[in-house]
């Protein structure tokens, strides 16, 4: 799609927001409809339109698959990590109650809402890097077929 | 039931039986991509808005994108006498769907407050997540993480390891994408597969 | 049953029909794309299915206004000391105790519809009548929807592998393959039992 310049330009343009939209959804999900899951969605869409315009090596150098694929186990990392970290601060798993602090109150998220931030978080990160992985895992067959094709033209 | 209700009812009836008479995949994707975007019209008037933008950006964008991406890679067309009308699969459908549509005679009516998902368990979430959470406005999210954090925990088990899986049958090793010429940076046609 | 009561179950006859149509793509087509694009519209049913069922009429979507949810902060903050939460809503707001029952949610909403600032005020809601929707369809159908679309990546994943040890994606073309090949490998097997009946006899 190199050769279309509106649609370059128009994606150059939407991406900005479509990532800062993600942001929103991800922090303000607390507040008002959004979440983990609905940003992650959204953050790997930025990212596939991105790869899907520039090209797959395009966005793999924003985003190299090495990173992506440590993102897909450190997001679960987080999830389970905040249930082990209420547990060495006495309370069950997953019990954010334990998470109780009062650093800077009414400007860092304590209890139920840092627990809630933390577990998005990683559903989050998770999401995002499972969408894109997959769609790498995808496109880069499409495009190891198109070379394969051009160097043995079939007859 | 509003006409807006009775109007994306009826495109999506329309859109499902497009998708199942519609011979060329291309076209039945794109269909796929409608109907989800008509599911997630009718989700946000069923007061789920959470619900309706995920399907929004799952169904009509990353569900298209990666379906276009296999048509890429397994072709377009359907073969002729696949795709011609069958009589049982059409009577067992039809036989099922006259059960189904007998059972929900017994369902509860759409909108009762008096409908027993809505009285258990009390007092609601709603009531419960102003105590507990110390006001948060958003009450799925409560839910999600927390009352039901375990749950969640499983399901982003679950979508960590599909991507594995997924990463496990496509990914080409090294010497396959030397054999191929796919190594990055030598990859001329990459910016047109897509 | 009345006329009126038979309307009231519209969701679920759109829903059945909806399903069906996506259970005669899965059972009688042989493409397995098309079997996919079938199972995606059976599921997309079932969403529908459990977020009709939370709707309630004259309801609203389950986020409680701001001020409300203020209110209720400053309201369960018994137990600590910060008052970070209470301050869009806060005149005469006293401790309540633990009492966070539908009584408890009542006066809530009566402090912050008396509250001069803020959402509820602005805008004249009813803050003491406001009825949700269930949340709990939705937030069990979120979580479907994305492990639905990992699994359906999964499934394609495979018949890309599928298309590539096959060439083809009808079922019963690779069905035909399938049968040749087994038959192919029996009569080999037997050329190996007659060349050689020692090896086999053991």
């Amino acid at each position: 799609m190199k050769t279309f310049p509106i649609i370059r330009v128009v994606t150059k343009i939407l991406i900005p927001y479509i990532l800062l939209f993600g942001c929103y959804v991800q922090f303000h999900g607390d507040y008002g409809p959004g979440g983990g899951f609905q940003a992650g969605v959204i953050f790997a869409s930025g990212l596939i339109l991105y790869g899907l315009v520039f090209g797959l090596d395009a966005v793999r150098t924003v985003a190299p698959p090495r990173v992506i694929e440590k993102l897909m186990s450190l997001g679960v990392l987080i999830f389970a990590g905040t249930g082990v970290l209420t547990m060495l601060l006495g309370g069950n798993f997953l019990d954010y109650d334990y998470l109780e602090h009062h650093v800077l109150p009414g400007i860092l998220p304590t209890g139920q809402h840092l627990g809630l931030f933390l577990v998005e978080l990683g559903v989050g990160v998770t999401v995002t890097a499972v969408m894109t992985m997959i769609f790498y895992a995808f496109a880069g067959r499409v495009q190891a077929k198109h070379v394969q094709a051009k160097q043995e033209p079939t007859p | 039931m509003t006409a807006i209700d009775v109007a994306i009812l009826l495109f999506l009836a329309i859109t499902a039986v497009t998708i199942a008479r519609i011979r060329d995949l291309w076209a039945a994707v794109m269909f796929t991509g409608i109907y989800s975007f008509l599911s997630a019209s009718w989700m946000l008037l069923l007061d789920a808005p959470d619900v309706s933008f995920t399907e929004a950006a799952v169904g009509a964008g990353i569900s298209t994108v990666l379906m276009l991406s296999t048509l890429a890679l397994t072709g377009t067309t359907e073969k002729a006498s696949g795709a011609k009308f069958r009589p049982i699969p059409f009577m067992v459908v039809v036989l099922t769907g006259c059960m189904l549509i007998y059972g929900t005679l017994d369902m509860p009516q759409i909108g009762d407050p008096s409908d027993p998902i809505h009285i258990h368990p009390s007092p609601s979430f709603v009531e419960r997540t102003q105590g507990d959470m110390h006001g948060l406005p958003n009450v799925v999210t409560a839910v999600l993480g927390s009352y039901r954090g375990y749950d969640t925990l499983g399901e982003t088990t679950v979508v960590f390891t599909a991507g594995i899986a997924v990463l496990l049958i496509l990914r080409r090793g090294k010497e396959e994408d030397s054999k191929t010429g796919g190594r990055p940076g030598s990859a001329a046609a990459s910016g047109d597969n897509a | 049953m009345t006329m009126v009561q038979a309307l009231g179950l519209y969701n679920y006859w759109v829903v059945v029909f909806l399903m069906m149509t996506g259970f005669y793509i899965v059972i009688a087509r042989r493409n397995l794309i098309k079997s996919i694009l079938g199972l995606n519209i059976f599921q997309t049913s079932v969403f529908l299915l459990y977020i009709s069922m939370g709707k309630i009429d004259g309801a609203t979507a389950p986020i409680v206004p701001p001020d409300i949810a203020a209110a209720a902060a400053h309201h369960g903050d018994h137990h600590s000391d910060h008052h970070g939460h209470g301050e869009h809503a806060g005149h005469g707001v006293v401790d309540h105790g633990v009492d966070h029952g539908v009584d408890g949610a009542t006066e809530i909403a009566h402090e912050a519809a008396h509250s001069a600032t803020g959402y509820v005020a602005m805008t004249g809601i009813d803050a003491e009548n406001i009825v949700y929707s269930n949340p709990l369809p939705s937030v069990l159908m979120l979580t479907a929807i994305v492990v639905g679309i990992a699994t359906t990546a999964l499934a394609l994943a495979l018949i890309v592998r599928v298309r590539e040890d096959y060439g083809t994606v009808e079922e019963d073309e690779i069905l035909q393959i399938n049968q040749e090949e087994w038959a192919a490998g029996r009569e080999r097997a037997a050329k190996k039992k007659k060349a050689s009946p020692g090896v086999s006899a053991r």
